[in-house]
């Protein structure tokens, strides 16, 4: 999937060319990422759950929601944990076994960028104290791959999370027990929406494609809050940025970003 | 990891630090190059209580063969923490955490070091953490510049890195432990001061975008005194302890 073949250097020469004519090679200006479908509730049985499409990459997150012993040092807080994997059936050059570090950096920026927001409060998913807290587990798997997995992961995740039902369990006999009644929604305080923008030669553009991917010199995601703040970085590949560069990045994630956190919202809404 | 004190003041009302810097202050650094005999290059740092060593071995013969490129060299990093570098034993095996931090720091270095002029080899970078105190990543890419140096590898420019942040609503130079742990954001920064390029970047927590820009900033300058000293412990090995310049 990282590798770049004989064709991903052929194909950055035109990419190149293209973009030093103001276009990209699917017709997208440089600030415009691709088209998102959100599917919430793909998976009935998660507590939360979104099929995500960006362009042809299609992502699947899955929340699971359940009781487990918090961290030693962290008694009054709830967990959340984000994980990411790619599927062997996602890309031909996937192959099963232990996760890759791309793989692994995948799963820990995303995880980053919704943690570091606090989206979650953690600490209303306390069951008893020091023993037992809620679990939030938001488990993605991207089923078909064409660049850009780190916002694809990102916004499937904050979509499951968004529109997710947790059960209520209190404590009885020193062990938690579920309460009957209806589900309620997750405690959600922000909206974090991540950006990831490329550069290539010396032009940055905002969710690159597969084929821009293979080709792209460098890489940035940022990831902003629902108040404009940015919350996470993630810089990537082996090429610099300027100081310049990093500037626009952030006031451009900002800004792509609240166009996306305005479709994601929408999911809250019904 | 844990802090000496949990109650700690991270800045004082003089804009002093937990321990005892100014704001844009970084801690003491002292990088000496060279250390290992068998490695081709190396370098030891000690960035305030992190205490690291790197060697660095190549270009040599890749194995396994199927990793090498026909084009350039490949630079290899691993980032490993001593389990008793941390209060808490760590497991020896990788983490997640230092697989990660092994590609972001491999990524950092492939802008400077020149491998496309030894084709079909391998520049491994072994950085192994002895003491960490906040900022290992920074500390390690910093010494894995100078071991790449030392080794004598073709370098367009040393990265050097610094992290720069907040805590106690304010933008610091250069975190940290208890401000990693209680501040409000964390932004390591690797730069190549003569092309002008960052080459690491990475931050957790949450700025305004105006903020963001002044920790980049600061970050950046920081990185600027840490290429100083870089240079300052190449010097001291090549052309003896005179003047630097």
């Amino acid at each position: 999937m990282a590798s770049v073949s004989v064709i991903d250097k052929l194909k950055k020469a035109q990419i190149i060319e293209l973009l030093e004519q103001g276009m990209r090679v699917d017709g997208r200006a440089f600030e415009e990422p691709r088209k998102i479908s959100i599917e919430a509730n793909a998976i009935p049985k998660a507590n939360g759950s979104a099929r995500v499409r960006l362009g042809d990459t299609e992502v699947i997150c899955g929340i699971k929601i359940q009781p487990d012993r918090p961290f030693p040092d962290t008694g009054d807080k709830g967990l959340f944990i984000c994980t990411a994997e790619l599927l062997p059936l996602s890309h031909p050059t996937v192959e099963t076994g232990p996760p890759q570090p791309p793989v692994i950096e995948l799963a820990r920026v995303v995880d980053r960028g919704i943690r570091e927001s606090h989206m979650i409060d953690v600490s209303d998913l306390v069951i008893e104290k020091n023993k037992s807290v809620v679990g939030v587990f938001a488990d993605n798997v991207v089923v078909d791959y064409d660049g850009n997995l780190f916002d694809a992961c990102s916004y499937a995740s904050t979509a499951a999370l968004l529109t997710s039902k947790t059960p209520k369990w209190e404590w009885v006999n020193e062990q938690p027990s579920l309460v009957d009644g209806d589900d309620t929604q997750l405690p959600i305080s922000t909206v974090p929406v991540s950006v990831t923008m490329a550069k290539i030669g010396d032009h940055i553009i905002v969710d690159p494609n597969g084929d821009e991917w293979a080709v792209m010199d460098a890489r940035i995601t940022i990831t902003s809050d629902s108040d404009g703040n940015i919350c996470a970085l993630q810089k990537g590949g082996s090429n610099g940025f300027t100081q310049d560069e990093v500037g626009r990045c952030g006031d451009l994630s900002v800004k792509v970003g609240s166009k996306i956190r305005e479709q994601l919202l929408e999911l809250r809404g019904n | 990891m844990g802090g000496r004190d949990a109650t700690m003041v991270l800045l004082d009302e003089n804009g002093i630090r937990c321990d005892g810097r100014k704001i844009d202050e970084l801690r003491p650094v002292t990088i000496k190059a060279g250390g290992l005999k068998n490695a081709d290059g190396s370098a030891y740092i000690e960035f305030g209580d992190n205490k690291i060593v790197v060697g660095v071995f190549g270009p040599r013969d890749v194995h396994p063969k199927h990793m090498s490129n026909t084009d350039t060299g490949i630079l290899r990093v691993r980032y490993h923490m001593e389990p008793f570098s941390v209060s808490e034993r760590k497991n020896p095996a990788p983490s997640r955490r230092e697989i990660e931090i092994s590609k972001v720091i491999k990524e950092a270095l492939e802008p400077a070091v020149m491998l496309e002029k030894f084709p079909r080899t391998a520049v491994d970078v072994f950085i192994e953490v002895l003491q960490a105190d906040g900022g290992t990543r920074c500390a390690a890419l910093s010494a894995a510049s100078v071991a790449l140096a030392d080794a004598g590898i073709p370098m367009r420019d040393l990265v050097a890195a610094c992290a720069s942040g907040k805590a106690a609503d304010t933008i610091i130079l250069d975190v940290n432990n208890e401000e990693d742990q209680a501040g409000q954001a964390d932004m390591p920064i690797g730069y190549m001061p003569n092309l002008e390029k960052i080459t690491l970047l990475q931050l957790d927590g949450i700025l305004t975008p105006e903020e963001y820009k002044r920790c980049v900033d600061v970050g950046v300058k920081g990185c600027k005194t840490v290429y100083d000293i870089q240079r300052k412990a190449l010097h001291d090995k090549y052309f003896g302890k005179g003047d630097s310049e």
